[in-house]
């Protein structure tokens, strides 16, 4: 009986209404809070590198596709390009204002995104499934391609690229070379939580609501006066805000310089989707599930099998990494559209009992 | 089954003024008459059933009332003023609200979810509040989940709140859509509700039904009435179940 609801009377609406009724819900998320903060100081910074970091920054990008497909019902494969359009805007707007401190251009970079996604967003309202997939892939190689072809976007860097250049936060460098793995991480982290909360408070709200509803019965949302297209363009504008975020985080303080054309590719836009997908649409502790599978796969698999003896290659491992997803994600989508989040929900339905299953 | 709780003292069953009514109303497709004047009025504060065999017009006459279509005979007076054509959407905020024939529920979303998106045209906070979950989205928020506790409690759902209604039987999920139903007007406002082979839910949960048979109303009353109806009797014995 370690997970339990009884003895705990709600006596007000805002309490029964809180995103974490439960008490041992709430103590959860402080557990997980105190754990990663203290987390950078116990790992290698080859962990933190190359899982830590990318896993923070695009678990928003995550939170973000999941809101527009796992509680709007609306396909998106642009997810990478919309990164992209939040990464640029970030080093342009930095370059151009670098007074302003940095975290502040990340954030407003989301609302870059957020336009440049509710442009995209606009054939969602008379096409839907497959067709609105082909529409926003449609998005991701024009973007692909703009990032390429309009150099102002890289400040006509000779080599293509972004260099993310020194930014500080109390005099402590934050992004660029000099700043210190854990200082980015707890940037990152930063913002994970903070846009954690600002999605949890949406979709328990009006808004995630009438989301759901477009999602599940869209003339039965109608008639309860949801305007499906103010639903689809808020949902569209929200997520890629997300995405926009991510790709300033996943550029800033995980890769700290990038192509953005090779980078924010169509790969990506289906890794984001597969994400959402493994850990369960509809779900925010989903979306760091999902995350976290596609992330740490690929490192377990290539730095791991090698490990306990088993030879194979940075190539392979790819390919295998690939596989597993791509049948993973298959096996979800017949048999349990709920994902990772399910077996989680099911393993605290136990633990609510145990040890009295009866 | 259903008690009436205080609450629902403002329901004034079967005595409030006329909120619509329809006049010899007829709606034909091509050659066939969905439709042949019909006429039967809906007062404020009641739930007002349409039932019938298959292809007796009780879609077609809840697409008229909703404005869906609009019929070549006869016309709709809603609060003393004639409806003109009519959106979606519109309807809804007029304070008609339906259900439908198949369970038209949001089958991921709670009981109390459903039921509290019929409050949507009556919630107005903006993004920024609802971002923040505090302040003037909050009020709205507790405000509104009042409401909807009451409609619970009238419906008897109390128990399966927070269970997606996509896993409830069917006789529930009828009950959670006439909530949301009700949900959609400030009080408990009118309610039309639509069943077709499962009687047994709409005598339940109406206060009046309206039964159709091939287009025409065969009966009109109580559900106790209506019941005992010779006619009703005959249709629903010569349909096959
Ligand atoms: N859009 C349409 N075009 C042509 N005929 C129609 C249309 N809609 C309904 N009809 C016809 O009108 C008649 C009434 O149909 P309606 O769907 O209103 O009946 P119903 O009572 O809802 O039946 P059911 O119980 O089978 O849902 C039927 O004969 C049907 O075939
Ligand atoms: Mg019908």
């Amino acid at each position: 009986m370690f997970y339990r609801e009884t003895g705990q009377f709600k006596t007000n609406y805002a309490d029964d209404m809180a995103i974490f009724p439960i008490r041992q819900d709430r103590i959860g998320i402080a557990i997980i809070i105190a754990i990663a903060l203290i987390l950078p100081f116990m790992v290698s910074d080859f962990v933190l590198k190359t899982i830590l970091l990318p896993f923070l920054a695009l678990s928003v990008a995550v939170i973000g596709l999941n809101i527009l497909t796992g509680y709007t019902g609306l396909i998106s494969l642009g997810s990478a390009g919309f990164m992209g359009v939040g990464a640029y805007a970030c080093y342009k707007l930095t370059t151009l204002f670098p007074e302003v401190n940095i975290i502040i251009w990340i954030f407003a970079s989301g609302f870059f995104a957020a336009a440049v996604g509710v442009f995209f967003g606009l054939p969602s309202l008379r096409i839907k499934g497959l067709y609105l997939a082909v529409a926003t892939l449609a998005a991701q190689f024009f973007l692909q391609w703009a990032f390429v072809r309009i150099p102002w976007l890289f400040n006509y860097n000779p080599s293509g690229a972004i260099e993310v250049p020194l930014r500080t936060l109390f005099g402590m460098p934050i992004t660029g070379p000099t700043a210190e793995l854990e200082v980015k991480y707890l940037i990152c982290l930063g913002f994970v939580i903070g846009m954690t909360w600002l999605a949890s408070n949406l979709v328990h709200g009006r808004i995630g609501r009438s989301w759901m509803a477009v999602r599940d019965m869209d003339i039965a949302a109608e008639l309860m006066g949801i305007k499906l297209l103010n639903a689809k363009l808020m949902a569209f504008a929200v997520s890629s805000f997300f995405c926009g975020v991510s790709g300033a985080l996943f550029v800033f303080l995980y890769l700290g310089g990038a192509e953005a054309g090779t980078e924010f590719a169509i790969r990506l836009s289906f890794l984001i989707l597969f994400a959402v997908i493994i850990g369960g649409t509809g779900s925010m502790i989903g979306s760091f599930f999902g995350t976290a599978f596609i992330v740490a796969l690929p490192t377990i698999l290539k730095f791991g099998a090698p490990a306990i003896g088993i030879a194979i290659t940075g190539a392979t491992a790819e390919k295998i990494v690939l596989m597993i997803i791509g049948a993973l994600t298959i096996y979800l989508l017949i048999v349990e559209p709920h994902g990772l989040a399910r077996l989680w929900q099911i393993m605290k339905q136990k633990l609510r009992v145990w040890p009295f299953p009866y | 089954m259903l008690h009436v709780s205080p609450n629902a003292a403002t329901t004034g069953i079967a005595k409030g003024e006329v909120l619509l009514s329809v006049e010899n109303v007829s709606l034909r497709f091509g050659g066939v008459k969905a439709i042949s004047d019909v006429s039967f009025d809906i007062r404020k504060g009641e739930v007002r059933a349409i039932i019938g065999p298959n292809g007796a017009g009780k879609t077609s006459m809840l697409n008229c009332i909703n404005g869906f279509y609009f019929p070549q005979e006869g016309h709709i007076t809603y609060k003393g003023v004639r409806r003109q054509k009519v959106r979606p959407h519109e309807a809804a905020s007029s304070g008609i609200a339906r259900t439908f024939q198949n369970v038209a529920l949001f089958k991921g979303m709670t009981t109390l979810d459903n039921i509290m998106t019929g409050r949507t045209l009556k919630m107005h906070t903006g993004l920024f509040w609802q971002l923040l979950r505090h302040g003037p989205a909050m009020r709205e928020e507790i405000e509104h989940r009042r409401k909807v506790e009451d409609i619970i409690d009238f419906l008897e759902i109390q128990a399966i709140r927070k269970i997606p209604v996509g896993k409830l039987p069917y006789g529930l999920q009828k009950r959670v859509e006439l909530g949301r139903a009700l949900a959609v007007n400030q009080t408990f406002g009118t309610t039309i509700a639509l069943i077709e082979h499962d009687m047994g839910v709409v005598m339940d949960l109406s206060d009046r039904v309206v039964v159709l048979e091939y287009g025409r109303k065969i009966a009109d009353g109580t559900p106790d009435v209506v019941k005992a109806d010779q006619k009703v009797i005959d249709a629903y014995l010569g349909v096959a179940h």
